[in-house]
């Protein structure tokens, strides 16, 4: 186990490296001009301004020499200052990705539970009209653009019937609690503000909803297909011969067992969360890392985007490793064997 | 019997495509709903994409009646910001996603298998450095690596495409080189060697053949998953640029449009239709391919 855990984050530097200088080949080909977003588009006639700028944020240094400082920085934890909001871009991602995580979290929460909840009704009454209700709704989720569905969602729930609040994590007119983990949700209650947390939990439903739906279809399936596995199985059959009733068969007996396979695909699912994320956080004026990676790209701030994509992959990795160690812990074999 | 240097043809094995194909049909009966529904959309929507200009009531860029108007029997999915048809312009829509899916699948099936193929028959060196390659490419969540790589581009719906090729060929050469090398140690493979076959021909008529029935799975099941990722790219500005009819585009517009509900809804459902059918027809060809799976597994 400790030997995958090592190898992985040995390899870490170097898939870092690899995407770094992908992206940085990949800029030399750009039509648009980052200058841009610098120093605004009616300044690029001004050469003064042009040449300062350039000189400023090294746009006048060699593509090598621009890659060697990238590099250098990067092994001291910097990744260098957005063009954008001309902040450090660690700064920028530091004070964002808690919005992201709480979201993520909460999505994460609502995919597993509605995911193993219809996989359930799914094994119990395989191939029966339950059966195909509860994959199509678990496939809906993952083929409905997610940007369309919180659009949808914003006008139903938000619009139409006001049962919810519209985009953002707090009400406009509230006043947001001093940040001290960044996470809405424990703030609100750290300022012993319970309305505050009301609110940013209302606020949290639809995006996490949208989010999480998108994830069920992966979860759904995968759990289905161990627990059917289980299901066969002959300690199944000892219980229902004991007399055991069939919820407890199915929650008790069989789903602790089922969920183990289906571990392995947590890592998998972040992948989904993150690029689901990426489009909510747009719909949902959702101030965490996905809006800021649209605005990065958008305006070709070169620095925040390939900080974002190399936040992303370390993300990627720690829940692949999150996946390998929630594997061995759960099942005793694996742990045994590596 | 006597063996010649040209009975290696004979321990070749049949393709095993046409044979999947005529079962798959065979096998389609009428309770499979799910791929007849994918196949009737899957088909509509290529003759609509293929037809639409000769037929079309309105010009999708141009002004087809009022601004904003809601559904009606002139206009039966409303009109846009700029007094466009939804419905044509929805159905246009297809002539822009549809070929994307197909280009980047190609593409990046093309690259990947040949790749991944390599990697898996000559092993070694070429095999480290090809799925080390692979795994830095898998190694991000595909829709940050899409980004990076559209934004450094520049928008445009070519750049959009070779993001998406960039970001999917490492799957599938995964995915080949895990065939080529199970297919490798099969009996034929050594009798096709002994009967003295040159190497690129044991890859290409012994070896291959055999490894296509899960990439073409694949396939069919990530037709869905490129167009999402392709509109979401377009959605978030970075894809095919107004007044382009895309899909991704077209919800962009809704959502500046936010109460009109309208706007968005036609495009919305046209993804939702095309990845469920993708899905529902990997489905069946997957139970076909195996029929391990079969019953739903």
């Amino acid at each position: 186990m400790l030997k995958v855990v090592v190898r992985r984050l040995l390899v870490m530097p170097f898939l870092l490296l690899g995407i770094v200088t992908a992206t940085f080949l990949l800029a030399q080909f750009t039509k648009g001009n980052p200058l841009v977003s610098i120093i605004g588009a009616r300044n690029l006639d001004n050469a003064e301004v042009v040449a300062a700028a350039k000189a400023r944020w090294g746009l006048d240094r060699s593509v090598p020499e621009r890659y060697a400082i990238y590099v250098w920085n990067l092994a001291h934890g910097d990744l260098g200052t957005s063009f954008r909001t001309k902040q450090p871009v660690l700064k920028d991602l530091a004070q964002r990705l808690p919005a992201t995580l709480e979201l993520v979290i909460c999505a994460m929460i609502v995919g597993a539970a509605g995911g193993i909840a219809l996989a359930i009704v799914s094994a119990e009454f395989k191939n029966s009209l339950a059966d195909h209700v509860a994959r199509l709704v678990a496939l809906m989720g993952s083929c409905l653009p997610v940007f369309w569905l919180g659009l949808i969602a914003l006008f139903l729930f938000s619009v139409q019937t006001r049962l919810l609040p519209g985009p953002g994590r707090l009400d406009i007119r509230a006043v947001a609690p001093p940040v001290t983990t960044g996470f809405m949700l424990v703030d609100t209650l750290l300022a012993g503000n319970v309305a505050g947390f009301i609110d940013a939990a209302r606020h949290l439903v639809l995006p996490s909803l949208v989010l999480g739906w998108s994830v069920m279809g992966i979860v759904a399936r995968m759990v289905r297909a161990s627990m059917l596995d289980v299901l066969g199985q002959d300690y199944i059959t000892m219980a229902r011969a004991k007399g055991a009733g069939r919820l407890r068969v199915l929650v008790h007996h069989a789903l602790a067992n089922a969920l183990i396979p289906a571990l392995t695909i947590l890592g998998f699912t972040f992948a989904y969360l993150i690029t689901g994320s990426v489009l909510v956080e747009t719909i949902f004026s959702w101030p965490g890392i996905g809006s800021y990676a649209v605005e990065a790209a958008r305006s070709l701030d070169y620095p925040a985007i390939t900080g974002v994509t190399i936040i992303g992959g370390l993300g990627f990795l720690v829940a692949n490793l999150l996946t390998d160690v929630a594997y061995a812990a759960a099942d005793p074999r694996m742990r045994e064997a590596t | 019997m006597l063996m010649g240097p040209t009975t290696h043809r004979d321990v070749r094995p049949r393709p095993r495509l046409a044979g999947a194909i005529g079962g798959f049909f065979a096998r389609l009966g009428w309770r499979q709903v799910p791929v007849m529904f994918a196949a009737v959309v899957l088909v509509a929507l290529v003759l609509v994409a293929l037809t639409i200009p000769l037929w079309t009531p309105y010009d999708p860029i141009g002004l087809a009646g009022r601004r904003l108007q809601p559904p009606s029997a002139a206009h039966w999915l409303g009109t846009d910001a700029l007094g466009r048809d939804v419905l044509v312009r929805t159905l246009f829509g297809a002539r822009y996603s549809l070929p994307i899916a197909a280009v980047v699948l190609v593409v990046a099936v093309g690259i990947g298998v040949t790749l991944g193929a390599l990697a898996g028959f000559l092993g070694g060196i070429v095999d480290n450095v090809l799925m080390r390659l692979a795994d830095i490419t898998l190694a991000f969540p595909p829709v940050l690596l899409a980004m990076a790589i559209a934004a450094s581009l520049g928008p445009g719906l070519v750049n959009t495409a070779l993001a998406l090729i960039i970001v999917w060929w490492p799957i599938y050469a995964r995915l080949m080189r895990a065939q080529v090398l199970n297919v490798k140690k099969l009996d034929h493979v050594d009798a096709a060697i002994v009967g003295g076959v040159t190497p690129a021909r044991l890859l290409t008529h012994h070896i291959m053949p055999l490894c296509w029935s899960p990439i073409f799975v694949n396939m069919t099941m990530d037709v869905g998953q490129v167009i999402l990722l392709a509109a979401g790219l377009s959605f978030i500005g970075l894809g095919a640029q107004p007044p382009t009819p895309e899909w991704g585009q077209m919800i962009a517009e809704g959502a500046s449009n936010f109460y009109c509900w309208w706007i968005a809804l036609g495009p919305g459902m046209a993804i939702f239709l095309v990845s469920l059918s993708s899905n529902f027809l990997g489905d069946g060809l997957r139970d076909v391919a195996d029929p391990r799976t079969r019953q739903g597994g």
